[in-house]
């Protein structure tokens, strides 16, 4: 159980450049926090780093459990969903196919699968192929893994994006209820959080 | 049901679902195997001389068609972010996909390539020999063309990289698996060539998950 998401003194880099320095960020049970910044600041590649697919330039990314800090590696497999702009849903498998691998190989099962799709109004939805999807059906689909396999921390890239007004007050519900639940959210946006929500920026340092 | 399972369950689903699984790397192979004798306009006696070998080189070449797209479109789509994520290291996710691509194009090539060579004049006692080396091969060049399709994430024209790394690393399996069928024929000692071919896939599915799992990880950042 991650009890924290601790980010101290970070600096990304990507290639030569260097997106940001001296972040920090702190993130408890039952907070989301909200990263803004404008379009290339670098809020996906700050996600990204805490999933662990970047490696930090500087400082440290730590995940606290209830007993002091967690192995990394562990708390990234065990207890991490990313949703980002890429979804990794095949296009030419149905929506069933896919949610249920998807939820199954992040520790859910299908009876939550089900569940999730029947919430999230996908019920229907789950014999087409996923190249049939609109880019907000495809989003719910992508969400409904994040509701169905339960993890501690979750990153969310622009999640309401392609959602209409209907599915973003409720996705801010589910969001609620995870933070209920003493879950974590780090999410990149543009609109506010339709829940209660730290705002921390990533400044950029724009092009050299 | 374990991860793996899980995994490996829909890898078998998805190289079904692309190009119809093992049927592109099986028709590839029979296109080779009876296009090369008549062009090259041999009369039966020498054409079973090289029977094994002919076979066997179009083996290795077969298996590697269907690996350049091993880990591209999970990299483009965003997979390989939920694979990483998943409760498997990465360098067991990468093995299990190079294992359900080995099973559905790798066993159909072994399956194929007795019968390749016995139709090109091959004794037919070499088939069993001949089977066994193609699934222990075949397994080596799963790994090997894995690894040079995991090393050609994120770069361009990987389609080339991948021949240019992997095909030097298919030279020893293919004198040792070939020697080895070839000694059988002629009833010479075979044990040896057959070892050395087991103990280099083996050597290959022991290491090629650290390469694979390394050069995806390159990739992802």
């Amino acid at each position: 159980m991650i009890e924290s998401l601790v980010i101290h003194g970070l600096a990304l880099q990507r290639g030569e450049r260097v997106l940001f320095r001296g972040l920090q960020a702190r993130l408890s049970r039952g907070e989301a926090v909200a990263l803004t910044g404008a379009n290339g600041a670098g809020k996906t590649s700050l996600l990204r780093a805490v999933a662990g697919f970047i490696r930090p330039a500087e400082g440290e990314i730590r995940f606290e459990g209830a007993d002091g800090p967690l192995p990394p590696d562990d708390a990234r497999r065990g207890a991490c969903h990313m949703v980002g702009h890429q979804d990794g849903l095949k296009t030419g498998r149905t929506a069933r196919d896919e949610l249920m691998f998807q939820v199954r190989w992040l520790g859910g099962t299908e009876d939550a699968a089900l569940e999730a799709s029947r919430i999230l109004g996908l019920t229907r939805l789950l014999d087409l192929e996923v190249r049939k999807l609109s880019a907000g059906q495809r989003r719910r689909l992508a969400l409904a893994r994040v509701v169905a396999a339960p993890r501690d921390l979750w990153l969310l890239d622009e999640p309401m994006a392609p959602l209409d007004s209907a599915h973003r007050a409720l996705f801010g519900e589910l969001m609620a209820e995870h933070l209920g639940r003493g879950g974590l959210i780090l999410a990149a946006v543009h609109d506010p959080l339709p829940v209660a929500a730290r705002a921390v920026e990533v400044a950029g340092l724009g092009r050299p | 049901m374990s991860a793996f399972l899980i995994l490996f369950r829909r890898e078998l689903a998805l190289a079904w679902g692309r190009g119809g699984g093992p049927l592109l790397a099986v028709g590839f192979y029979a296109g080779a195997v009876t296009l090369l004798p008549l062009s090259a306009n041999i009369d039966p006696a020498h054409l079973a001389a090289v029977s094994v070998g002919l076979s066997w080189v179009c083996l290795a070449l077969a298996s590697l068609l269907s690996l350049e797209r091993l880990f591209e479109r999970d990299f483009e789509d965003g997979g390989l972010d939920l694979l990483s994520l998943g409760p498997l290291p990465l360098e067991v996710t990468c093995l299990a996909k190079v294992l359900a691509q080995w099973l559905t194009a790798g066993a159909p090539l072994a399956v194929a390539a007795p019968l390749a060579a016995i139709a090109l004049g091959a004794p037919a006692a070499v088939a069993p020999l001949l089977f066994a080396a193609a699934a222990l091969g075949g397994l080596a060049f799963s790994c090997l063309g894995g690894t040079g399709a995991a090393l050609a994430l994120a770069s361009r024209r990987g389609g080339l990289l991948i021949a240019v790394i992997v095909l030097p690393l298919l030279v020893p399996p293919v004198i040792f698996g070939g020697a080895a069928v070839d000694a059988f024929a002629a009833g010479l000692p075979w044990a040896p060539g057959f070892a050395f071919l087991a103990a280099y896939a083996a050597g290959a599915v022991a290491l090629a998950p650290f390469a694979m799992a390394g050069a995806c990880r390159n990739a992802l950042s």
